[in-house]
């Protein structure tokens, strides 16, 4: 891949990119996801319909994995040329005197993120996938607000989610206004923009630990 | 005594220079491919000249001992650059900018040679602009201006502080682009360490790769010395701490006269000298003087207890305050040129009422200017009766905006706010008009060596005017020069490449290997360092702003057992074959003690006082300068004979046709 | 004032270097960090040792010779200056100093504390111009007409004095910063349009050919920027080069 896109300039570009399809995506979730807290058929509706619809399923959700892959592909590209550019390092490297925490361990709060999506996947998208293509089960509209609750009995998967939600805070709140940057975008709106993409770095992934705390409180 | 050519076209002064590029032969492209030019430095002269001969054909190769060619110390000039565009309207002209410069150089510069540099002016300004360079503008989008000392006109370009920097850029983005053709081969970190001469024409040069330590051979049809002023030969100056006189010093052993070595600039306006470990002075904006008063106590006790710090500048009244500018220079007061403002603060200090700890600082004080731009600010913004702390913090906004960065940069170094406390200021060595006396071609007395920018001896004859430095850099390099040199190389068409493997590159390559030797196995008492500040404490007391025949005679001999006791006793550390600055530094030292001594016999022998050399003994009884156009009329260049102190005088009569020689007055 | 300082020395490009401590007195607040490297170094000579090499010339700021990394920070730990105009009187008695020198794959070490930039003069040499010959025969300075905001930007873009802290500052040793500060400049002047497509791309593939990092975007650069050059030159240059791309 990254011998596809050549120049620096273009990696970031196109990391920026997939970036910013990764953050809309997680907006969508989130409105999904929270439906579960306010309305369980809302929730199985929107889950059915997800699950099933023809355009989401052969297009969107390939573009998805595509992206997702992509990231963090280019992610390690990225971080593998970045390394090799300072052979020898620093006795002395003062980053927080120059920089956030945040933006120098992308690749760390990065890692988090895909370990959750290895759990994640392993908890939903390999479970529907088994029962959607290997087992024959009648179709069923109304089973998805129960299994997913179902999942946040456990304390040590809540927790697990809790903390990577917060590392996809650390994640975003970084990259979320960075993508701006590497697309070329830093105007007199940018101030007001970084503030949405704080705001919404922290508003999101908090969101997503409110749902998972607030079923783990309800199955108690 | 010789008379030699200094071949001024023939002509009305206006038509001269147009005349003599119709005259003189061209090489034709075919040919310029097989002809090679080295230039030394790539300042704005060098780079200049570099990118423009390049772009004409030739193939060039670069020599400067910086990491890159953009670090020239051109980069330190703020001000400005000169140009009688006549973009204001108000009346100038060629002749004008042609006037002023002679006239600012106090009558020793060569006519037909200033008269070239104003007619080049404007074009400099466009070809600058061509190139991106990011001049101030006005709202309209135009080109903005403003005014300098010693002029009636504004006729300055300028980029905010960094004129010099971003006008380097341009030569050194020209020069990129010609790197990049492959017309020329940069060769950084390498010192010219001598001139090679072949049947009596500059050949080529020895040069040291500064990284290796290697000693290279690089040849050439001509050789462009670009490698600035020697003001560094007093050790602390602005000059940067690298800017040494070795390619033009050993041109000069090797045949090309020295002219005016004496004539040096000192700048009226730097941070003071704070202790012995000082290395370096920093300029301030000669703008400053718009605004700023100089002062020191009318009282010595005063100015005693200042500087013991048992009393504040604040705290002496009006009444307590010798203004000693206005008080000596009613019309012109803070605004005299920089010659004149100089020796007045050295006179002051010398009489006890200097106001550092060391005694040589005067006080440059914006608490008038505060106050004046608090109650016209105060007024417009229609406060009729404003209160004392309401004026003092408009003044200070409008001060602000004015010299902000400069007021930042004199509390970054002196760590005093000089928004509350006057500033302090000193002169320093700034800029030696003398040089290696060229002809109208820009060569020197070795033919096929030709000499630009401030290592010429220039056109700005016993002092030079602020923005014009830069304006003769450029316009050598980029208008005159690349033509001028074409008139010698058309004889050099079926010569051939210039080989190295000759007895005279042998010769001469020995001389340096020898010399390198004789630095690393001195007997190791002193450093390199010792020796250069003694050297300049003796050039500063003896040879600064004011000199008299005793001290100049002194100077001589102490420079001369000086420079003995150093080749018997300099410490060199480290290796020859390696990166080592101390040898780098012994190297341009050695050439510095030579040049000190001819720089001494160069004032000693000039019994009057004109710009930038003032003679004690020549002055009038206020205390001015007093030139003896009779008997000094002329360019003293000094033909090398083997020992400084016996270097023989040739005179280059100076012939004023166009302009009536006066008395330079600013009372 | 009493310090200790850990210094990097290295004979040459290819020696393994190691760092070594000097303990130095005497040394007073108005002295410039350099100052304070000749006084140790006048008492290394003395001592018959050999002197810590390290660039420098101008010594006012503006030449962008002198580099040092000064406790893992560019040019030390004040804003806005380079590190011939850091003074000591930013430390304090006692102090330890941890002086190395800028360190990336790009910028390799020659000998202790200098390292070699060529790599910023072959990024420029890739199309940091205007292909205008020097001839002078050019039309009238006046006879274009600049935005004051526009010339004012390109000047602050302009104010690079290429000294390499946004380098050794970058984590990633990303020479984003200096590239895009020189593609600015002419990208904001009309001069340089003609040119901008060409400009763009062959000055970020010589960047990469160089060995630098990519920019994460940390800023790091511009806090360290001894001429506050702004990260909105990164977002210009990104914007270019996207734009020159897709023209082809």
């Amino acid at each position: 891949m990254g011998g596809l896109i050549k120049s620096s300039v273009a990696k970031k570009f196109a990391m920026a990119l997939s970036g910013l399809f990764l953050v809309l995506f997680l907006a969508q979730h989130f409105t999904i996801n929270i439906t579960s807290v306010i309305s369980p058929d809302l929730f199985n509706e929107f889950s059915h319909f997800m699950g099933t619809n023809f355009v989401v399923q052969a297009i969107l959700q390939p573009v998805l994995i595509f992206g997702v892959v992509f990231h963090f592909v280019m992610g390690f590209i990225l971080e593998a040329h970045n390394r090799s550019a300072r052979a020898v390092s620093y006795v002395s490297y003062k980053g927080n005197a120059n920089s956030s925490w945040m933006s120098r361990n992308m690749i760390y709060s990065g890692l988090v993120v895909l370990a959750f999506l290895g759990l994640h996947f392993y908890d939903f998208w390999v479970p529907e996938l088994v029962h959607k293509y290997v087992e024959s089960h009648p179709a069923d509209a109304t089973r998805y607000y129960e299994e997913t609750v179902a999942k946040f009995e456990s304390p040590v998967r809540t927790g697990l989610y809790v903390i990577a939600f917060i590392f996809l805070m650390l994640h975003l709140l970084h990259g979320f206004s960075s993508s701006f940057q590497s697309i070329g975008w830093n105007n007199k709106y940018s101030k007001g923009l970084r503030g949405f993409t704080v705001a919404y770095a922290i508003i999101i992934p908090l969101g997503f630990i409110f749902i998972a705390l607030y079923h783990y409180i309800n199955n108690l | 005594m010789s008379v030699f050519d200094s071949k001024i076209p023939e002509g009305p002064l206006k038509d001269k220079w147009t005349k003599h590029k119709n005259d003189i032969n061209l090489v034709n492209p075919a040919n310029k491919r097989n002809i090679d030019v080295i230039v030394i430095g790539t300042g704005l002269a060098g780079g200049a000249a570099a990118a423009t001969l390049a772009e004409l054909g030739y193939n060039v190769k670069t020599f400067c001992y910086q990491d890159s060619p953009r670090r020239a110390h051109s980069i330190a000039a703020q001000g400005g650059i000169n140009a009688s565009k006549n973009y204001q309207g108000d009346g100038d002209s060629d002749y004008r900018l042609f006037y002023d410069t002679v006239k600012g150089g106090d009558y020793r510069s060569r006519e037909a040679n200033v008269y070239r540099l104003a007619e080049v002016s404007g074009n400099i300004i466009d070809q600058c602009v061509a190139q991106g360079v990011p001049f101030a503008r006005e709202y309209g989008g135009y080109l903005d201006n403003r005014s300098f000392g010693g002029v009636l006109v504004s006729r300055t370009f300028y980029a905010k502080g960094q004129t010099g920097q971003q006008l380097l850029l341009g030569a050194y983005s020209a020069m990129n682009r010609q790197i990049n053709r492959g017309k020329i081969q940069a060769f950084n970190r390498h010192e010219m360490m001598d001139l090679v001469l072949v049947d009596g024409k500059a050949r080529g040069i020895i040069a040291r790769n500064m990284v290796t330590g290697e000693i290279e051979r690089h040849s050439a049809h001509a050789v462009v010395l670009a490698s600035g002023g020697y003001g560094n030969v007093f050790f602390l100056s602005t000059n940067a701490m690298g800017s040494n006189v070795m390619a033009a010093w050993r041109a000069h052993r090797r045949g090309a006269y020295f002219a005016n070595p004496c004539y040096t600039q000192i700048h009226p306006t730097c941070i003071p000298v704070s202790g012995d470990h000082q290395s370096k002075l920093t300029l301030m904006s000669e703008s400053l003087r718009n605004d700023g008063r100089i002062w020191v106590p009318k009282k010595k006790e005063d100015a005693i207890a200042i500087r013991e710090g048992k009393k504040k500048p604040t705290e002496l009244s009006e009444e307590e305050r010798d203004y000693y500018l206005e008080r000596r220079y009613p019309s012109f007061g803070n605004l005299v040129p920089r010659d004149v403002a100089s020796r007045a603060a050295k006179e002051r200090c010398d009489a006890g009422f200097g106001v550092n700890k060391t005694g040589q600082a005067v006080f440059l004080d914006f608490a008038s200017a505060i106050k004046r731009y608090g109650k016209e600010a105060a007024f417009s913004g229609g406060h009729k009766n404003p209160s004392e702390a309401e004026i003092t913090k408009l003044g200070k906004e409008v001060v602000e905006s004015k010299y902000g960065n400069l007021f930042q940069m004199y509390e970054k170094i002196t760590d005093q706010n000089p928004y509350e406390t006057p500033m302090m200021i000193f002169p320093a060595v700034h800029y030696t008009m003398g040089g290696l006396w060229v002809d109208y071609n820009l060569q020197t007395t070795i033919p096929g060596c030709y000499a630009a920018g401030e290592a010429n001896f220039s056109d700005h004859g016993a002092n030079r005017l602020g923005a014009s430095a830069l304006m003769q850099g450029l316009a050598d390099g980029y208008f005159v020069l690349p033509y001028t040199i074409g008139d010698y190389l058309a004889g050099d068409i079926k010569t051939g490449k210039i080989p190295t493997d000759t007895p005279e590159f042998d010769a001469v390559e020995k001389d340096v290997r020898d010399k390198i030797d004789r630095l690393m196995n001195a007997g190791g008492k002193h450093s390199v360092d010792t020796y250069h500040k003694k050297l300049g404490k003796i050039m500063w007391d003896k040879c600064g702003m004011a000199r008299n025949e005793q001290g100049l005679k002194e100077a001589i001999e102490e420079i001369k057992e000086l420079r003995e006791d150093f080749w018997a006793n300099v410490k060199v550390s480290g290796t020859a074959n390696s990166k080592n600055a101390e040898l780098e530094k012994a190297g341009r030292v050695a050439d510095f003690l030579e040049l000190g001594e001819l720089f001494a016999k160069d004032a000693l022998h000039r019994n009057e006082s004109c710009g930038g050399h003032f003679r004690e003994e020549y002055q009038t009884e206020e205390g001015e300068a007093l030139r003896d156009d009779e008997n000094f009329k002329y360019v003293a260049a000094w033909e090398y004979t083997g020992n400084p102190r016996e270097a023989k005088l040739h005179k280059e009569e100076l012939i004023f046709n166009n302009i009536e020689l006066k008395t330079r007055s600013y009372k | 004032m009493k310090l200790t300082l850990k210094i990097w020395r290295q004979e040459d490009a290819n020696a393994k270097g190691k760092m070594v401590t000097y303990p130095i007195d005497g040394i007073e607040g108005d002295m410039s960090f350099l100052e304070m490297l000749d006084v140790l170094n006048e008492g290394l000579v003395a001592k018959g040792e050999e002197p810590v090499e390290f660039d420098h010339d101008c010594r006012e700021g503006i030449c962008g010779t002198c580099s040092l990394q000064i406790n893992g920070e560019p040019h030390g730990p004040d804003r806005l200056v380079t590190t011939c105009q850091l003074h000591m009187r930013k430390f304090n008695d006692g102090d330890t100093i941890v002086i190395e020198p800028f360190r990336a794959k790009a910028f390799p070490v020659i000998k202790d504390l200098v390292v070699d930039r060529t790599s910023f003069d072959r990024i420029q040499q890739a199309g940091g111009y205007v292909s205008v010959n020097t001839s002078g025969n050019t039309i009238d300075a006046n006879s274009i007409p600049v935005n004051k905001h526009d010339a004012d930007e390109s000047f602050n873009a302009a104010t690079c004095i290429g000294c390499g802290a946004c380098v050794a500052a970058c984590k990633n040793a990303s020479a984003m910063l200096f590239t895009s500060a020189k593609v600015s400049q002419y990208a904001l002047l009309p001069q340089g349009q003609v040119e901008a497509t060409e400009r763009v791309q062959n000055m970020v593939r010589q960047m990469d050919l160089e060995g630098f990092g990519n920019c994460s975007n940390t800023g790091a650069c511009e806090i360290e920027c001894p001429k506050g050059i702004s990260l909105e030159n990164i977002a210009r240059m990104n914007r270019e080069y996207m734009s020159a791309t897709s023209k082809g």
